[in-house]
């Protein structure tokens, strides 16, 4: 294994839809221990790129290299597996499983086994304690055996984190997390966050911009499809060209 | 842990029921439960498509039909066919068209889906109807009904009976064990959220290419344990009628539980038997598809869970305010 | 096959692509802009083609009306079945799942066939086509062609391309182009999507059932035959696209001449091809040929 700190490059990303370009020559660079937070208005871009670095879109034109390998042409599920996690802006969650079963579901496909099927899966040797260790970490230990569709909002985004940490994804694409939270909810959210740097390379797309600022060590700006800033928070909140596009002289 | 203990017993009831019933019943008695088990085998077959993984399929009769006329195409034509080599093979037969249309459908989506397996079906109807494979609209005939060597003879009925109840049996048992493996809880994954489960690292359509073929497989089963109780198939074994009405059967029961399979097949039975009961409806007994239709759409839309889920439906009703939670079971 | 054959044969292709058409164009419609999948579809061209042997003497005996005075009774039934069916049954099925729309669509089949054959029988009729299209047109120097397929492709190209003139030269097209794409937007511009919604159905119903009435002369009056037009309706479906009409007209004559060849050159295998042909455009184009539109 190189000791490349990026993790997951995306080089010149772009993608049309007949004649409108979504994303427009993008690039971008997750390394190990970093927040990278992706900002920008409605219709810039964001969503459209996070699918395509998931593997959802194909690009139109561009390369995907995920933890040295080229990614392009491969799809969702085998990027996952090979340690890239997405966590979505709607809830995905299963909300008629146990908040237990959310994380070992997710967790089975780190260690799948479809053929054993006289062997019940709540006894899994591999994904049960790594349902155990991603609840906890997200902090969800007390909700185990409650129904994921009867949390609070702000616990489903927790179990939306907990969902994506339980494959152990060295990369993690988070679309905006923080989405319908109040004030102490995100505060646990950030926490979570910032101690899940180390290890792992992220990808933060938000829209609170308080937020944003107080964990990102990074961020790039993108204004209809196209990257007009990438560079450290301070850089960013100070550069003309960002303030006058986006954040609208804060 | 109380709901799932009480499961269990009334399955258990079931079976042991089914066991005993012989015991009490007539010749009648006893030809008709056999149908009625040979149908919830069937309707097993779809509720691991529909129930357990959200593929609604309206083609199931083809591998139904597949399974009855291989019996009677791979048995000889005077002697009884040994039935340690004939069943597994009419399965597979069954299974393998399972897997071409499942390859072909699976790529499709929604709606889609269902006309696609509905034409599929149709399409092995045509072969079976029109082309001299299929012994034409007349149907064939079985001479000889299996054996297992001196042990077992299919063609006494009890004998029969007990041979479809142990195949109902470890089907059902089968398919629990499957539905509470790593395989299964996939499968129930892909049902709630296919994107979802992509997202984690599954690649969903080898799973759900492989329930379609196990599903394909039992439905074969099932249409073995018909050609053989009946000694006849035609074509119309693989008509979309009788995909409608394995649809119905475990949406009638309860989707989502293998026992609203054995209840759905049960409850088709006695509605098809009530509705064609001269002695109630006279000279309306012929048209007894109406009031099937009828019950279809009232079932439909007065019972969302099926007969499984009245009692839940009930005490909801009495008491007010939301029951239970819907736990993944069998 | 000699020249003057071959022609026939097209048009018999022809013909019989066309009606499919019309058929499949309602199915794809009412999908399209309602989100409901109707098997009954194929119900409302059975009850066409009986309406076209039951209605006749009636027709005859009240007020000495012919074929197209039958047509026109039939029509007006039709859009008042399809307005009392939309207002007491299928405005219940929007917002249902597809699995429900199938079921309760599908208990609606046998309600019409047993009704059918309480009123009407079982028996298979046929129905002659009115005197003035009961001809033959010369074609070369010894085929002759009805003038009556003829009339059946005329009627169906007249309705399509009525159908089309809707769609994009009116405000009702607009309206409903609009109303499949966004529901509250057309709701909240004053719009009343529940009348518009049963204008489609009316619509959708009368153009089955004017083709099972119009085709009945060719096709006879048979109890299957509603099952039979369905299920090809999926078919043209599947192979054009759902949602899209220009698809639907694409596949259809597809199927028309793949099934009518098909008879000529392998007549035991004429009902699998068209199965084939399905599949094997799966293979290349898993969500049908044209996007919905």
């Amino acid at each position: 294994m190189r000791d490349d700190p990026v993790l997951l490059r995306g080089r010149d990303i772009t993608r049309r839809w007949g004649g409108l370009v979504a994303v427009d020559k993008v690039s971008i660079d997750l390394e190990r221990g970093k927040v990278h937070a992706v900002i920008g208005t409605n219709g810039a871009g964001k969503s459209t790129l996070i699918n395509i670095l998931s593997g959802e879109i194909a690009p139109s034109a561009g390369t995907v290299e995920l933890l040295g390998q080229d990614v392009t042409a491969w799809t969702q599920p085998r990027r996952a597996r090979a340690g890239l996690g997405r966590s979505y802006q709607r809830n995905t969650i299963y909300p008629t499983f146990t908040v237990f079963e959310n994380c070992r579901l997710a967790a089975q496909a780190s260690a799948q086994r479809p053929w054993r099927w006289w062997s019940a899966a709540d006894r899994c040797p591999i994904s049960v304690p790594a349902a155990h260790a991603a609840a906890r970490r997200a902090g969800l230990e007390p909700l185990l055996q409650r129904p994921a569709g009867l949390l609070s909002h702000g616990q489903k985004r927790q179990l939306e984190i907990a969902m994506c940490l339980a494959t152990a994804p060295q990369v993690l694409l988070l679309d905006e997390p923080l989405a319908g939270m109040g004030a102490e909810e995100t505060d646990r959210m950030l926490a979570l966050l910032a101690e899940l740097k180390t290890g792992h390379a992220i990808l933060l797309v938000e829209h609170d911009m308080d937020a944003v600022f107080r964990i990102a060590d990074r961020i790039t700006v993108m204004v209809n499809g196209s990257v007009i800033a990438c560079d450290t928070p301070q850089a960013v909140r100070t550069s003309p060209a960002v303030q006058s596009a986006y954040l609208g002289g804060h | 842990m109380n709901a799932d203990r009480g499961k269990f017993l009334f399955v258990a009831l079931c079976f042991v029921g089914l066991a005993l019933y012989p015991l009490v019943a007539g010749k009648f008695g006893v030809d008709l439960v056999t149908k009625i088990m040979v149908y919830a085998v069937f309707a097993l077959s779809l509720e691991l498509l529909v129930g357990s993984t959200g593929l609604v399929c309206f083609g199931q009769a083809a591998f139904f039909g597949i399974g009855a006329y291989a019996t009677v195409l791979l048995s000889p034509p005077a002697d009884p066919a040994a039935l340690a080599w004939l069943l597994p093979l009419c399965m597979l037969a069954a299974a393998a068209y399972a897997l071409v249309v499942g390859a072909l459908s699976l790529r499709t989506k929604g709606v889609y889906f269902i006309m696609v397996t509905l034409a599929f079906a149709q399409m092995a109807y045509y072969v079976v109807h029109d082309t001299p494979l299929g012994g034409g609209t007349d149907g064939i005939y079985l001479n000889a009904k299996p054996v297992l060597g001196s042990l077992m003879d299919l063609g006494k009925p009890l004998v029969l009976y007990g041979f479809t109840l142990a195949c109902l049996a470890l089907t059902f048992g089968f398919l629990a064990l499957l539905l509470r493996s790593r395989f299964g809880r996939a499968l129930a994954g892909i049902k709630a959220n296919e994107q979802r489960m992509r997202a984690t690292g599954f690649s969903t359509y080898p799973y759900k290419l492989a329930a379609f073929t196990i599903s394909g497989g039992i439905a074969g089963l099932s249409g073995f344990l018909f050609a053989v109780k009946d000694g006849f198939v035609n074509p119309e074994l693989l008509s979309w009628h009788l995909s409608g009405a394995v649809l119905i059967m475990i949406i009638l029961g309860g989707l989502g539980h293998l026992r609203g399979a054995l209840i759905g097949a049960f409850a088709f039975a006695l509605l098809q038997e009530f509705f064609q009961s001269e002695a109630i409806f006279g000279a309306f007994a012929k048209h007894w598809l109406l009031g099937l239709g009828l019950t279809i759409i009232a079932s439909v839309a007065l019972l969302p869970r099926g007969l499984v889920g009245v009692m839940g439906q009930l005490r909801e009703r009495l008491v007010g305010g939301k029951g239970s939670k819907e736990s993944v079971d069998a | 096959m000699t020249l003057a054959t071959f022609l026939i044969q097209c048009l018999n292709a022809l013909q019989y692509g066309l009606l499919l058409f019309l058929v499949a164009s309602g199915l794809t419609l009412i999908f399209g802009i309602m989100g409901v999948i109707n098997l009954a579809h194929g119900s409302f061209y059975m009850i066409g083609a009986y309406m076209a042997y039951a209605l006749a003497p009636v027709v005859a005996s009240t007020f000495d009306g012919g074929f197209f005075s039958t047509l026109a009774v039939g029509l007006v039934l039709a859009v008042l079945l399809g307005y009392v069916l939309e207002w007491a049954f299928f405005s219940f099925l929007y917002e249902r799942e597809h699995l429900q729309q199938v079921l309760m669509t599908y208990g609606l089949i046998l309600v019409f066939e047993e009704l059918r054959s309480l009123i009407v029988g079982d028996d298979v009729h046929g129905v002659a086509p009115p005197e003035i299209l009961a001809g033959t047109l010369p074609l070369g120097e010894m085929m002759t062609y009805p003038v009556y397929r003829l009339f059946i492709s005329g009627v169906c190209l007249a309705l399509a391309l009525g159908m089309y003139f809707v769609f994009t030269r009116t405000r009702l097209g607009m309206m409903i182009r609009a109303g499949s794409t966004n529901r509250e937007m057309v709701q909240s511009l004053g719009i009343d999507i529940k009348f518009l919604y049963r204008v489609v159905f009316a619509a959708g119903v009368a153009i089955a059932v004017l083709a099972g009435m119009v085709a009945a002369p060719v096709s006879s009056v048979y109890p299957g035959m509603g099952s039979t037009v369905l299920i090809i309706c999926f078919v043209v479906v599947v192979i054009g696209g759902i949602g899209s009409i220009r698809g639907a007209l694409v596949a259809a004559l597809l199927i028309g001449f793949v099934d009518t060849f098909g008879k000529v050159f392998v007549p035991q295998a004429a009902g699998v091809l068209v199965y084939v042909l399905m599949a094997l455009i799966l293979l290349w184009k898993p969500d049908g040929l044209f996007k919905a539109g």
